[in-house]
Order: C-alpha cells, then structure tokens, then sequence
C-alpha cells in the first residue's frame, strides 16, 4: 500500500469510513466498524473472544477498549477534513468509568481543537445507551513527523 | 533520590498476597488456551517480582497501523502498558487477583520500528490505602523508548474480592505443576535488564 491518502480520500468521497478500517491491520484484528448518522461518523466494535481480558468477569480488556477509541479518534480526525500527514498520536488519556461487558461498543468523537500542528480530540466510549459511558478519552495527534 | 524511586518496604504491608501465587497466576496467564486479548497481542509474561512486572510482545503483522511504514498501532502499546501495570499492581494486593485500570496516560516517546519485538516494564511507586499508582515503559531497544505511561488502580478488597481470590486461588490449584512449571521458572527470575538482556 504505497499511498494511504489515496484510500482516506476515497473513503472521504464515497462516504465510506470503513474501508479505511479495512486498510488498517490493527483495526481489523480489533474489529473495528463504522457507519455514517447525520453525517457524523461513529465507530463501533462487535463483541468477539479475542477482545476480552477477564474472562472471568468476564469483561472486555482495558487495552482493546483504549485501542479501539484511539483507532475511532484517528479515522474520525482523517475523515474530517484533509491531512497533509497521517497523524501521529503524541499522549492519549483513558479515564475507565464502567466495566466493558461482552457486547458491542460505540466510540463517539469530538475535535475540540484542529491547530495547524496539533489536534484534540475527546472519544466517549459507550454500550447501552450514549448517556452511560464506559470510557472517556483524549487524546493529541501530531500532523508533523514526530 | 525522589518519591518516584524510592522502594516500597513491602515487609511492612500486610496482609500481602504470596509472591509464588502471583508469579503463578502471571504463569498461568501465559500458558492459559484461551483466545482473550492477551493471547491475540501474544503476550508473555518475562519477569514478575513484588510490584512489578515485564512483558514481550513479537512483532506482529495484524497489529500494524500505519500500512505505509509497517509500524505497529499505538493502541497495541496501550494493551501492553495496560497489561503489564495491571500485573504489576495485582502484586501488591492483600490476596491474588486483578485490580481494575481507574485511568491511563500514555505518552509515544518515539517512533517504532517495524519488525523489532516489543518489551515492556512496569512498577509500583506508591501504594495508598485505596490506590495502586503505578508506572510503565515500552521499548525495542532499552535505550530509546517507544512510549511511557501512568496507570492507577483500586486497591480491591471486601467480600467481592475475597470470592474473586477464591476462584482463582482453586484454579491455580488444579493446574498440573508440570504444566507451568518452566515459565514459573522463568518468570521467578530477575528482571531481564539485570542480566543485560532486554
């Protein structure tokens, strides 16, 4: 895959978020969908095996839950609007506020600011209902190499 | 030498779960045939000693997120820090079991290389009557970090946890020793960086 921007603007045209989530490994191997509601982009992730990490509980892993917001923020921030690089993420923050049980999970974003150099974006990560959130997130991508 | 250095008398702490069960829980994880999230990162537990812990995880194609440079996504990262602190905090609980992650911070001090493995390391450095404030380090190469990070967790306790100590504890007591044996073997072992390895 030599030029990814390819794909982001393709994805950016066609309206199709997902097959951005297919170009990346990472993403596939967490799950990651997506689909477009009044024109916002939301993320979600289908419960599966290799996502959970008690499995007693049992309870989706803390790292898969950070991992898919990470993920969500970096596609919604590359579909928004164009990139002169693929971003790169300087510090991310979870806040993990209910377990993550075995079933699908949204990640909603937010830009709170888009700088020339920098953006930041607030993720909330939720399963039943927008109001209950599991996680919250920020975190502060980097348009330069870093 | 400031508070973030100073050891812990963990001697004074009681009561305090027995390293071996630990250790053998960390030893269990790593031989356990599931597929749960630790498994699909293929994580293994190297080193685990009374409030820390060290972890590698291959590199590994399915974890890449950037297609064009063949470097693995950060968020493979925030599960192996979230891992290996969480292990790390589970160490210094009043019995065995797992502390939940309250919140993280991860900050990617440079960049990846595609192919090279990656290795983890974490520790305790303040243990308060309800909080396990911990810290982490991830690298390829132990002289340039990839990415480093604080994780807090609850201190557990009460009768939840009591049954949780419980399950685990007949768990682990069923399990065949010769089963685990070498990565209890293993892991019982000095930190890797003790030995000059990485």
């Amino acid at each position: 895959m030599r030029d990814f921007h390819v794909y982001i603007n393709r994805a950016r045209r066609n309206n199709d978020p997902e097959s951005l989530t297919r170009a990346i490994p990472y993403a596939q191997t967490l799950g990651v969908r997506a689909t477009t509601m009044n024109n916002q982009c939301r993320f979600y992730l289908p419960p599966q095996a290799s996502n959970v990490g008690n499995p007693t509980l049992p309870a989706l892993h803390g790292g898969a839950i950070a991992g898919f917001m990470e993920v969500s923020a970096a596609l919604y921030l590359l579909l928004s609007e164009p990139v002169p690089h693929i971003p790169r993420v300087v510090d991310f923050s979870i806040d993990y506020l209910r377990a993550g049980r075995v079933q699908t999970t949204f990640a909603d974003c937010e830009i709170l600011r888009r700088g020339r150099r920098l953006a930041n974006l607030s993720i909330r990560a939720w399963q039943d209902h927008p109001d209950q959130v599991i996680a919250s997130a920020r975190v502060h991508f980097l348009f330069k190499p870093l | 030498m400031n508070f973030l250095e100073q050891p812990i008398d963990y001697s004074t702490i009681s009561p305090l779960v027995e390293l071996e069960v630990a250790q053998k829980m960390c030893a269990m994880v790593n031989l356990a045939e599931t597929d749960d999230h630790f498994r699909r990162l293929s994580m293994r537990f190297t080193s685990v000693g009374r409030g820390r812990a060290e972890i590698k995880m291959p590199y590994q194609e399915d974890l890449v997120g950037n297609p064009t440079t063949g470097v693995l996504h950060g968020g493979s990262i925030t599960a192996l820090l979230d891992t290996c602190c969480g292990f790390a905090a589970a160490t210094v609980l009043s019995d065995i079991g797992m502390a939940p992650t309250i919140d993280l911070r991860i900050d990617y001090l440079g960049r990846g290389e595609p192919t090279a493995d990656i290795y983890a390391k974490s520790y305790v450095y303040r243990l308060s009557q309800s909080i396990i404030f911990t810290r982490g380090i991830a690298y390829q190469y132990p002289e340039r970090p990839l990415a480093s990070c604080v994780a807090n967790f609850v201190r557990l306790e009460g009768e939840d946890f009591k049954a949780m100590s419980k399950e685990i504890r007949e768990y682990l007591d069923a399990l065949p020793e010769a089963s685990y044996q070498d990565d209890l073997e293993r892991i019982r072992q000095g930190p890797l960086s003790d030995k000059g390895e990485r």
